[in-house]
């Protein structure tokens, strides 16, 4: 797609990967990328997050959680993980890795590595 | 020395009393209320033995909290609660009460007063505390049946009556009173419509924009509005019909509740030759013109004011025991006063002036539209001299605080109107922390005057661990409830206990409510969405969590089917994407096999489907139908459509919904049959599959009591007998292993239907989420299901109508386009 590519730093390249509208309120849309698989999650304000699609405690899809606030719980087990600093509410201890990710009219934009 | 002219056994036992204690003093107190018996309290408390006290009470009860009549109204006390002191505590303080007879006549001369049962008492001291009357305008058609006030016990049970067999009610009135009897009664149901003589609600407490506010919110409620309405005439010939405004405007009606204000109760005093104005005009010291008789509470008038709340009544009745025990130095001075509407979910603060009045005042606003919230600080002088919250009251005690104590807010003022946390230094107040840096001689608790001290003294003597506790033995947060947090705060301080955790359980973190509340309150309050019920019952975070969601999105779908749009995001994986999530993130799929039957054709689709994707592992459950297991979330979509092709639908092995009905072959097949077990289990699974529940449902059905199919551990279970067919209910096959209830015998099929429907309606409607029947009945009692499923027909009836209304809008298959958007299953991949 033209124009997916919007800036470079640092080897990593801005790539659109979805239209807002396509990940639900309070929801969350999976994107395959070379490093494995990314989640996007949406909350109730439009805030898009990304995040390993892939939960620390036993590696549960997060993609598939409920979303609320800006946390998700993972489906498996239900450790909460905070969507800004990836980290599991204690008691549980974990982190997953984020992506950066922008949303340019509509457009979301990750990160990703070139 | 015996001025007794008539005498009961009360009486006499009191000449016999003064006999032997010849020093005690007679007080006499006139009305049995709220002033009157706190007097008596805060006199006892200084000496207990100085008098010989008798009390005239014109209602037939003991003191009782006045406040709280509106949560009896709205049903969320019952009357016991509200008692303040029982016949009990009259008889351990030897207090001769004597109830249902007003007195009617006070002579000064002789210092005695008559009853109006001819009851002649002689008093060395007596205290008037007859309180107010409501005030009624003299219009045509008020003393028609269906005209009430709203003042005591009597009124709140022509109320609730009224309730129970009509259906429209006006409430004249759009003050504190007015309001509350409106909430009350349409909490029980009554459509209710306020007419209010101002353009805006509660205007003397509220600003017009909060007022404003206030009015959209109960409009939203289903409280209908007529401001500027000046009520003309009650109309009707024999009995209340409704409201004519002055303005041609009519209000039809069954009930016409007149709240308009109330007027000091001051008839006696006044007979008896007392200076009286609008109220018994007395001085600091609480005594009127007479030195032996002194008054208290809403009779009253001092300084030229008049009273309608209980925290300058408290201060009163501290003075006059005060004086009644010989302090001569007591003064009575009026505190500042605030305001609390006691109607739930709708939170309103304020507090002296309620706009700039001189050149100098100022006013800080602040209001989020989106929230619903709006606060008003009036300063003067760098203090706060008013506050109006709306919406969001908590920093309204703090506002208060500052006010009371005249606090220079020059420093903070940027901030202030933000609230407490935002003015303070770090940022957050912790309720705790709080409460420990308060002295002891701190009031906490404004209704009922209880001071810090008292509390966490009563709370090591007595070994208190509850808030209920503290509320018996203190009374502290016993009435309006908005120093709940505080005293929490002195429970977690002094006893070190979490007293949140001892009410009813809250569903989750996110509330302070328990299931059972929040189910009645989305029925009775009319709430159809997520975000309503979050925002009406003050959800404490915005969208929830993963436990509330999901119970609240069932609660609202059987509240009101075919009206709720069920909210997907709401719903937790498996219901979400119609297949069980395994630990591996790939997903089961097991379609529906009716009562366990199958044939060549679904069984040829199943293994196409298996082969055609690569199924790794295929098993035939418990519920007598085949798993494929290991299918990816992308490949869903696809194999549901190739199973639906050959005709089959979703089993719904995932869901907390009905999943199966497991049969024996029965009477068809099985040398021991009795019935045709098999097309039974067919047909109650044609009626319940696609049901949604509090919790996975499992049904059964056996041919006969060698009970091939388990139905005595499953949810509904049905044995077939020679005569017809036993039914059971509440069994449970998982971890807590629990054999069914006997529910009931019947004879036919069209019968056993009938019960399934009813059983798993009452479920449906009364069950909290995530209790499967065997909990829900052991917390309702068998007695209870019986009494509700087999022994009210009607009821019965109207619980399988309903299941089967709501079954009209839930008997789709989610595999079958339309069911869900193929699309969200879909991995997205970055542009190239
Ligand atoms: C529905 C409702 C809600 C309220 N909510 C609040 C609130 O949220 N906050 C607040 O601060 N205040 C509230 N109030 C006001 C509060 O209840 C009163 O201020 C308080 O009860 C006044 O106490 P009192 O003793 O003066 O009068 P009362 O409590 O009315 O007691 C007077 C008693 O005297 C009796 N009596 C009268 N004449 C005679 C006689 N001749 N002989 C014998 N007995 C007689 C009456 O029957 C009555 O029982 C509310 C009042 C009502 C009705
Ligand atoms: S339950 Fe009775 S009828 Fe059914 S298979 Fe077993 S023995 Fe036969
Ligand atoms: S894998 Fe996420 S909670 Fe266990």
């Amino acid at each position: 797609m033209d124009g997916s590519v919007v800036s470079g730093a640092q080897g990593t390249h801005w790539v659109e990967v979805a239209r807002l509208e396509d990940i639900p309120r309070l929801g969350s849309r999976v994107v395959a990328t070379a490093t494995g698989d990314i989640a996007l999650f949406r909350t109730s304000e439009d805030i898009v997050f990304a995040l390993d699609d892939h939960c620390p405690h036993k590696g549960g899809p997060l993609s598939q959680g409920i979303v609320h606030g800006q946390a998700v719980t993972c489906p498996l087990h239900n450790w909460v993980i905070d969507l800004n600093s990836g980290e599991a509410q204690a008691p549980d201890v974990g982190c997953v890795k984020r992506t950066p990710v922008q949303v340019q009219e509509g457009r979301v934009l990750l990160a990703l590595r070139a | 020395m015996v001025r007794l002219l008539s005498a009961t056994a009360a009486i006499r036992t009191h000449t016999r009393m003064n006999m032997l204690s010849p020093q005690r003093q007679r007080l006499v107190v006139i009305g049995n209320g709220m002033a009157g018996m706190r007097t008596v309290s805060e006199l006892l408390a200084r000496t207990p033995h100085r008098y010989d006290i008798t009390v005239f009470g014109a209602e037939p009860h003991p003191n009782y909290d006045r406040i709280a009549l509106s949560s009896v109204l709205a049903g969320e006390k019952t009357l016991d609660e509200i008692v303040i002191n029982s016949r009990a505590w009259y008889e351990e303080n030897k207090i001769r009460l004597i109830t249902s007879d007003p007195v009617v006549a006070i002579d000064r001369v002789a210092r005695t007063v008559t009853s109006s049962s001819g009851l002649v008492a002689p008093y060395d001291r007596l205290l008037l505390a007859t309180g107010s009357k409501p005030l009624v305008p003299p219009l045509p058609g008020l003393t028609l049946p269906g005209v009430c006030t709203f003042r005591d016990i009597a009124d709140v049970g022509q109320m609730i009556a009224a309730s129970e067999t009509h259906q429209r009610a006006v409430v004249i009135g759009g003050g504190l009173l007015g309001l509350e009897a409106a909430w009350g009664l349409r909490r029980r149901g009554m459509s209710v419509a306020v007419v209010h003589l101002m353009p805006t609600l509660m205007e003397r407490q509220l600003d017009v924009a909060a007022g404003t506010l206030l009015q959209r919110d109960l409009d939203e409620r289903g409280i209908a509005f007529f401001t500027n309405g000046q009520t003309e005439e009650i109309t009707g010939t024999d009995h209340a019909t409704g409201v004519k405004l002055a303005d041609g405007r009519e209000v039809p009606a069954d009930i016409v509740v007149v709240a308009i204000g109330i007027r000091p109760n001051i008839d006696l005093a006044r007979a008896c030759g007392l200076e009286v104005n609008r109220g018994i005009v007395v001085g600091d010291d609480m005594a009127t013109a007479d030195a032996d008789i002194y008054a208290v509470g809403e009779c009253i008038e001092h300084r030229g004011q008049v009273f309608g709340l209980v925290l300058p009544i408290w201060e009163q009745a501290k003075v006059c025991a005060a004086r009644l025990a010989g302090d001569e130095d007591a003064i009575y001075v009026t505190p500042p006063l605030s305001t609390k509407l006691k109607i739930t979910g709708i939170d309103v603060f304020s507090a002296g002036a309620l706009a700039a009045a001189a050149e100098e005042d100022e006013e800080l606003i602040y209001q989020d539209k989106k929230r619903g919230t709006y606060r008003k600080l009036v300063l003067r002088d760098n203090r706060i001299v008013g506050t109006v919250l709306y919406g969001e009251v908590k920093d309204g005690p703090w506002y208060f605080q500052q006010m009371r104590e005249g606090t220079d807010i020059e420093a903070i003022r940027d901030r202030l109107i933000l609230g407490e946390a935002a003015a303070s230094l770090t940022g957050t107040v912790d309720p705790t922390a709080k409460v420990a840096a308060l002295a002891d001689s701190a009031e906490i608790c404004g209704c009922n005057g209880v001071c810090k001290g008292t509390i966490t003294g009563k709370i090591t003597e007595l070994k208190l661990t509850t808030l209920d506790g503290v509320r018996a033995h203190t009374k502290a947060s016993a009435s309006c409830g908005s120093c709940t947090p505080l005293v929490e705060g002195l429970l977690a301080l002094t006893a070190g206990v979490d007293a949140k955790a001892a009410g009813p359980r809250p569903m989750c973190k996110c509330t302070t409510h328990g299931h059972a509340f929040v189910r009645r309150a989305i029925v009775a309050d009319g709430l159809k969405t997520i975000p309503k019920v979050m925002q009406h019952l003050g959800w404490l975070r915005p969208d929830g969590c993963h436990s509330c969601r999901p119970a609240l999105n069932f609660y609202l779908l059987c509240a009101w089917p075919g009206e709720y749009v069920d909210d997907q995001q709401s719903r937790f994986v498996n219901e979400r994407n119609h297949a069980n999530i395994q630990k591996d993130g790939t997903y089961s799929v097991i379609p529906r096999m009716w009562g366990g039957q199958t044939n060549p054709t679904e069984l040829r689709a199943i293994a196409d489907v298996a082969d055609k994707f690569g199924i790794p592992e295929m098993k035939v459950t418990g519920g007598q139908r085949i798993d494929l297991l290991g299918v990816k979330r992308e490949d869903l979509p696809a194999v549901w459509a190739d199973l639906n092709a050959a005709g089959m639908v979703s089993g719904h092995a995932y869901g907390k919904a009905l999943r199966t009905v497991k049969t024996c072959v029965g009477s068809t097949w099985c040398r021991f049959g009795t019935q045709d077990s098999t097309s039974m289990g067919v047909a109650l699974e044609k009626m319940t599959w696609g049901s949604w529940h509090p919790h996975k449902v499992k049904l059964a059905v056996s041919g006969c009591p060698r009970n091939c199919a388990e139905a005595t551990i499953k949810d509904f279970g049905v044995i077939a007998v020679d005569s017809g067919w036993e039914l059971h209910i509440g069994g449970n096959g998982g971890i807590h292993l629990r054999g069914t209830d006997l529910l009931c015998k019947v004879e036919t099929p069209e019968e056993v239907l009938e019960y399934c429907g009813a059983f798993l309606q009452l479920y449906r409607e009364e069950a909290y989420y995530l209790d499967r029947t065997a909990p829900y009945v052991e917390r309702v009692g068998l007695d209870y299901v019986k009494a509700q499923v087999v022994q009210d027909a009607a009821n019965r009836k109207a619980l399988h109508a309903r299941f089967l209304f709501a079954q009209g809008f839930a008997q789709f298959d989610p595999w079958a386009a339309g069911g869900h958007v193929a699309n969200t299953f879909k991995t997205l991949v970055p542009a190239e």
